[in-house]
């Protein structure tokens, strides 16, 4: 008899303790980020590093923005223009890939590319840096590892993340324009021209642009955190690595799906 | 010892990790301006020991005093001050930033920590590195030193800041002869001519009574001895002659807790 509720009483015992550590992880990770900006603007650690930063999460990016931001402009053009010839609107092109592109996949493709280029190298950096005795070093001469790494990446995160982008949605633009315009002979005037006419600063770009730095903070954080937070072992980092990709992903899906349904007044 | 010539007090400290106790309820007094090597069987804890003088752990209870400020009980902004004022720690595998140059390294601190002109941090760097003997090695990268050379930058970048105390992890261990005897040489005169504390915390019995003017011994979570390294090595207790001499069996036993030898080897199969 003993056995059988013991029998039970495991796996929900077990699931306690399962969401006492996540709820943990998650606090610490709050206590982390409020740490880590509260102790500094952009420059805390030096401008320079902040630069260094957005080159290395930003500049370096941009090579996978570009190629993957070409593609899916190209594949939207491609569709677009099948679904939209069936009505007679291929002059919508335009607008079709224009508004898909700056109000969602340029901030939630950008994102998850995002999340796995810069976010697993984040961890992976943090990750060694801590295997490698750097962090307990840098405390040891009485230098706050929070100020002197996480900060500056953290910000270098929030910046490069919308103007990656944008220049995810621009290129993505361009490439609808080049399968549409001299592929399948939609009208240059007409691409462009609809394009100008339906896209709002504020509604369109803006909130794009919005969405993109939420984004990129999540998934900065995610990154930083659970480098800062692995176990200084090689499968330890490699465990924090793919935790990174895993759960910023899916904070960026998520969270995706809750910022546009506030945007269009549904929550 | 009266307090004032100890640098490093500890009173009533105990330690644990999960359910292993590590430290028992133990008393140490490091003395100011001397070499104090640390040592034990590998697994008791010397690490640890400096990572609770360094603030980086938090005993379970008791005191641990550096020149006078009660570590464990800081603020993180004071402990932060404490470490930079005072502390300087080497780390066993040097613990270099690898982005970073060697004269960057060493001067990494320095900036961080100061205002000087960028000729004087210059100057304090490459003085650094000479008294190490790496003065033409400033713009090498970290992945260019051999490990003797990437803990001796280590240390020019730890006495940067001229710390009171030193702290070194296992400074001797996987260096060729030559390396080991430089570093050992750099320990002892580095202490005597900036009139530092110094804990040392190591397995190399000969290196470390070369230098040491006096040696801690831990064992099972308690401190075994504590005396000059000669008083040691003639110490009554055969543990703490054990170590000191590396005899293979005596208190601290050769076989790990076994079943009885006839019993174990008549039996069939596990």
């Amino acid at each position: 008899m003993l056995n059988l509720i013991n029998k039970i009483l495991d796996p929900i015992q077990a699931l306690g303790q399962a969401a006492l550590a996540s709820l943990q992880a998650f606090g610490r990770a709050g206590v982390f980020l409020a740490s880590s900006i509260m102790w500094g603007g952009p420059g805390s650690a030096g401008f320079g590093d902040l630069v260094k930063q957005i080159y290395s999460i930003g500049v370096r990016s941009l090579s996978i923005i570009i190629v993957a931001g070409f593609f899916v402009g190209m594949v939207l053009g491609l569709q677009g223009y099948t679904i939209l010839s069936d009505f007679g609107s291929e002059a919508a092109l335009g607008t079709m890939v224009s508004l898909t592109l700056l109000r969602e996949l340029g901030p939630v493709v950008t994102g998850l590319l995002f999340a796995g280029r810069a976010g697993s190298a984040l961890t992976a950096e943090i990750g060694l840096m801590k295997a490698t005795e750097q962090i307990s070093a840098m405390e040891m001469m009485g230098i706050d590892p929070l100020k002197r790494i996480i900060t500056p990446r953290l910000w270098g995160g929030f910046i490069a993340m919308p103007i990656l982008g944008l220049i995810f949605s621009l290129v993505g633009i361009w490439g609808g324009a080049y399968v549409g315009i001299n592929m399948l002979g939609v009208d240059e005037g007409a691409y462009w021209g609809n394009m100008q006419a339906s896209v709002g600063f504020y509604d369109d770009v803006l909130k794009g642009v919005v969405k993109s730095l939420v984004f990129g903070l999540v998934v900065t954080w995610i990154a930083v955190y659970q480098g800062f937070d692995s176990i200084p072992t090689s499968e330890g980092i490699s465990s924090a690595t793919t935790k990174t990709v895993v759960l910023a992903s899916l904070a960026v899906l998520g969270l995706d799906f809750i910022l546009t349904a506030i945007m269009l007044g549904s929550i | 010892m009266s307090s004032e010539e100890a640098f490093v007090s500890i009173r009533g400290m105990s330690f644990s990790r999960g359910d292993r106790l590590i430290y028992d309820n133990i008393d140490l007094d490091i003395p100011r301006g001397k070499v104090t090597a640390i040592m034990g069987p590998s697994g008791t804890g010397k690490t640890t020991l400096l990572r609770l003088i360094g603030g980086q752990l938090l005993p379970d209870s008791g005191t641990i005093k550096v020149d006078g400020h009660n570590v464990p009980t800081l603020k993180r902004a004071q402990l932060f001050e404490l470490r930079k004022q005072t502390m300087g720690m080497l780390f066993q595998s040097g613990a270099l930033f690898t982005d970073l140059s060697v004269f960057d390294n060493v001067a990494f601190p320095i900036r961080v920590h100061t205002d000087l002109p960028e000729s004087m941090i210059r100057d304090l760097v490459l003085m650094k590195l000479e008294a190490v003997g790496l003065r033409g090695a400033r713009r090498l990268m970290p992945a260019e030193l051999s490990g003797g050379m990437a803990r001796r930058v280590a240390l020019a970048r730890t006495i940067a800041l001229d710390p009171e105390m030193m702290l070194y992890d296992e400074p001797f261990t996987g260096l060729d002869p030559i390396s080991l005897s430089v570093t050992v040489k750099l320990i002892k005169s580095l202490n005597d001519a900036l009139g530092l504390t110094s804990i040392l915390v190591t397995h190399d019995v000969d290196e470390a009574c070369s230098i040491a003017d006096y040696v801690c011994l831990l064992s099972d979570g308690k401190v075994i001895g504590f005396d000059s390294p000669e008083n040691l090595m003639n110490s009554g207790s055969e543990q703490v002659r054990q170590f000191m001499q590396g005899k293979p069996d005596g208190p601290v036993p050769f076989h790990f807790p076994a079943d009885n030898i006839d019993a174990d080897f008549l039996k069939q199969v596990d």
